[in-house]
């Protein structure tokens, strides 16, 4: 009997220890290079076979215009180094990067998550991420980068490691017809806005639709609040542990947006409503307001989906909070998803490449798309909706730009505010709970 | 035929290919997490060894507990309902609709073959509220109470969740029970019956004991499945509102593949395999005990 269980010991600690072993070998395999992990690589690796792009599946606008430029001012640069493209579902992003990098091939190109390009973060640790403004700065394709492009990019990973295909404000949409007939005037205030949807409330119009279904559009409100109440550098100083939000005026953001949900201003069913819908609501006068992108514009400027016209479309940033610290001229900014330069291809040819990109893509994106990206547009562009000529407008004069709420937290509190939002806004918890258990989260992966 | 069944190397020669394919499908992706787990990290990062620091997390992260509490609820109540159903439908079959079964069988096992994910938006759609609200509030309405949001609520998603199940699965398990029901021999019956034995009497003294064996099969085989739930509750709510639907098998999933920690999510995956072996062997035992007494 003793020597069968001795067997079975040893047959169990064998499979164990063969289990284990090959991943012992693995250990500290993926150390990061020398000298590579204080932040991002410039230009300086080997060019590759071909100029290869993921992309998010998601995004097909940008896999276009690249392959327009392709055809037309990049095509020189084509030639030398020919374009690919691939493509990944947003969501599996992480998962397929980090693969992809650990086995040594990462395209030129790719889209990244936040996380992992930071200067702590996997990727850049391990030298893939290509610094871009250490490649072009000096050359004239730096000049082609609009600077509070530059800046945001900046803020939100730590260097200026993303090409920035988007430059997107956020604020809130109005329906002007829908404001005049019940005798609104643009919000300048909390209080202001808070009254306005209690009108549109009582008109029986929703006051304000968010895609509550993805968490983010709830929490840009709160975020936004905090940015008003407390000033521009609030999440910053959450960052660096200068400040909680358990303290009293970041709850104060958690309860504005708990309140205004409670008052029943976001609508029926906010809760579980998805972007689509949300913009939909909007852009066919069931609800007077949404708080979103510039991004929106594309909708905007469809005249299938957008039934209350152009003209009738109006764009307001975040209103200020009486006695808060932050000014109503912040926007909140973003330059889309990250796209970074592997810095081991950040070869000669691909410079090339970039600063072809630089140069052309502000101009092909906002002609044939519509889309305004952080690239100077060089060249003229015609026909450009009233819309996005009035958002660019305002681009131009904005001196200085907030982040969102979750912008410089870690993956996991970044998932946690947008989950919990939902339970914030349907009062299964409190303002108080809510912000304990994100700053639990934050003092734990931060 | 005899000779060659009797002879090991045969037997070694003809079950190889299928055991080789076993091993380095099933067998070797499971030695790999359980050895994953005791590291922390990922491919691109490196690992580094931790021992058992991850299992001692697991025990102490909120999250972590709340999800196998999720998954622990969620296979106890479906697999109670599925089994039940299953079980009162097998009998219908047999005992009521006998010969004439086929069509209701039919219907009934239909949304078996239907993707769970397309399940799910079918129930999200069916207790949606706002602009395309569900014939639930359209319910709700027609007699006079306000719409309500099905999703918004722990309650609201777990219920949504478990007669999703119930609808897409209780065809299956009475297919399985039917085919159980169906081995119980015609003269034990009618001895049963004769001897006085009719309705409930007939089934708990003699159609249970003797379908017993197909009875704990399905059990073990609907908590195993149920224990496992991943694609319907992320397509109904993501696992929301918040993370109070989420189970670990999603836990798993957005640690392992959205925070790159490969090390954890192998943990969490080691002591599911973990729970789902307990749970099998907790029935073993006591139909052991029943079948001893």
């Amino acid at each position: 009997m003793n020597t069968r269980s001795n067997r079975r010991r040893t047959a169990a600690l064998g499979i164990a220890l063969a289990a284990v072993l090959p991943l012992a070998a693995c250990a500290g395999g993926g150390t990061a290079d020398p000298g590579a992990s204080e932040g991002g690589a410039g230009a300086g690796g080997t060019d590759p076979e071909t100029f290869t792009v993921m992309t998010a599946n998601e995004n097909p606008v940008l896999e276009e215009q690249l392959t327009a430029l392709s055809e037309g001012a990049c095509k020189a640069e084509n030639e030398a180094l020919p374009l690919e493209h691939q493509k990944v579902a947003q969501a599996d992003t992480v998962q397929k990067v980090t693969l992809l990098a650990s086995q040594g091939a990462l395209p030129t190109h790719t889209i990244a998550g936040t996380a992992l390009i930071r200067p702590d973060g996997d990727l850049n640790a391990a030298g893939l991420v290509g610094d871009l403004k250490a490649a072009l700065e000096g050359s004239d394709a730096w000049d082609n980068v609009l600077p509070a492009a530059a800046s945001t990019v900046e803020q939100v990973y730590g260097g200026m490691y993303s090409m920035p295909y988007q430059y997107n404000v956020e604020g809130i949409f109005y329906n002007k017809e829908i404001f005049a007939d019940n005798g609104i005037e643009e919000p300048q205030t909390w209080d202001d806005l808070l009254d306005a949807s209690a009108t549109l409330q009582d008109a029986g119009i929703t006051p304000m639709t968010e895609a509550g279904a993805s968490g983010w559009p709830l929490t840009r409100i709160l975020g936004m609040y905090i940015f008003r109440n407390v000033g521009p550098e609030a999440m910053a100083a959450v960052r660096d542990g200068d400040a909680k939000l358990t303290e009293p005026e970041y709850v104060a953001g958690a309860q504005a947006l708990a309140d205004y949900a409670e008052a029943g201003y976001f609508g029926e069913g906010f809760s579980t409503r998805d972007g689509d819908t949300s913009s939909n609501m909007f852009l066919t006068g069931q609800a007077a307001m949404t708080y979103d992108g510039s991004w929106l514009l594309s909708a905007i400027n469809d005249p299938e989906r957008n039934q209350i016209g152009g003209e009738n479309v109006g764009f307001m940033p975040f209103p200020e909070v009486d006695g808060g610290k932050g000014s109503i001229d912040q926007y909140a900014a973003n330059a889309g998803a990250p796209m970074i330069i592997n810095a081991k291809q950040f070869g000669p040819k691909v410079v090339d490449w970039v600063s072809c990109i630089a140069e052309n893509y502000g101009q092909q994106a906002l002609q044939d798309a519509g889309v305004i990206s952080g690239f100077k547009v060089n060249g003229d562009v015609t026909d450009i909706s009233e819309n996005t000529a009035e958002i660019q407008e305002r681009i131009a004069g904005i001196d200085q730009t907030v982040l969102w709420f979750e912008a410089l937290m870690d993956s996991k509190s970044n998932s946690l505010a947008s989950t919990n939002a939902t339970l914030l806004t349907t009062g299964q918890m409190s303002a108080e709970e809510y912000m304990n258990q994100l700053q639990a989260s934050i003092d734990a992966n931060g | 035929m005899n000779s060659i069944f009797g002879d090991r190397k045969t037997i070694f020669i003809l079950l190889a290919p299928a055991l080789v394919l076993y091993t380095l499908l099933k067998v070797v992706p499971v030695g790999w997490s359980l050895g994953l787990s005791f590291f922390e990290g990922n491919s691109l990062r490196g690992f580094e060894w931790v021992g058992l620091q991850n299992f001692a997390t697991f025990f102490t992260d909120p999250n972590a507990l709340q999800s196998m509490w999720v998954s622990v609820f969620f296979a106890i109540v479906a697999t109670i309902g599925q089994v039940a159903l299953g079980y009162g439908l097998a009998l219908l079959y047999v005992f009521v609709l006998r010969k004439g079964s086929t069509l209701v069988r039919t219907f009934v096992f239909f949304p078996t073959v239907l993707p769970t994910v397309a399940v799910a938006l079918l129930f999200r759609s069916f207790v949606a509220v706002g602009d395309n609200q569900g014939p639930v509030n359209d319910i709700i309405n027609f007699f006079g109470g306000q719409s309500v949001e099905v999703l918004a609520s722990t309650v609201g998603t777990m219920t949504t969740a478990i007669v999703m199940t119930l609808w897409s699965s209780m065809g299956f398990y009475a297919v399985l029970l039917y085919a159980g029901l169906l081995d119980i021999p015609e003269e034990v019956i009618e001895s049963a019956r004769l001897d006085g034995a009719n309705g409930l009497k007939l089934v708990r003294h003699i159609v249970v004991p003797l379908s017993l064996p197909i009875l704990l099969s399905s059990i073990i085989f609907s908590l195993n499945a149920t224990l496992k739930v991943f694609d319907s509750l992320l397509a109904l709510n993501g696992g929301g509102p918040g993370t109070s639907t989420a189970p670990m098998t999603l836990y798993m999933y957005r640690t392992a593949f959205e925070y790159a920690e490969y090390g954890y999510g192998s943990t969490i995956a080691v002591l599911l395999t973990a729970l789902c072996l307990v749970f099998t062997l907790a029935i073993f035992r006591s139909s052991r005990r029943k079948a001893e007494a």
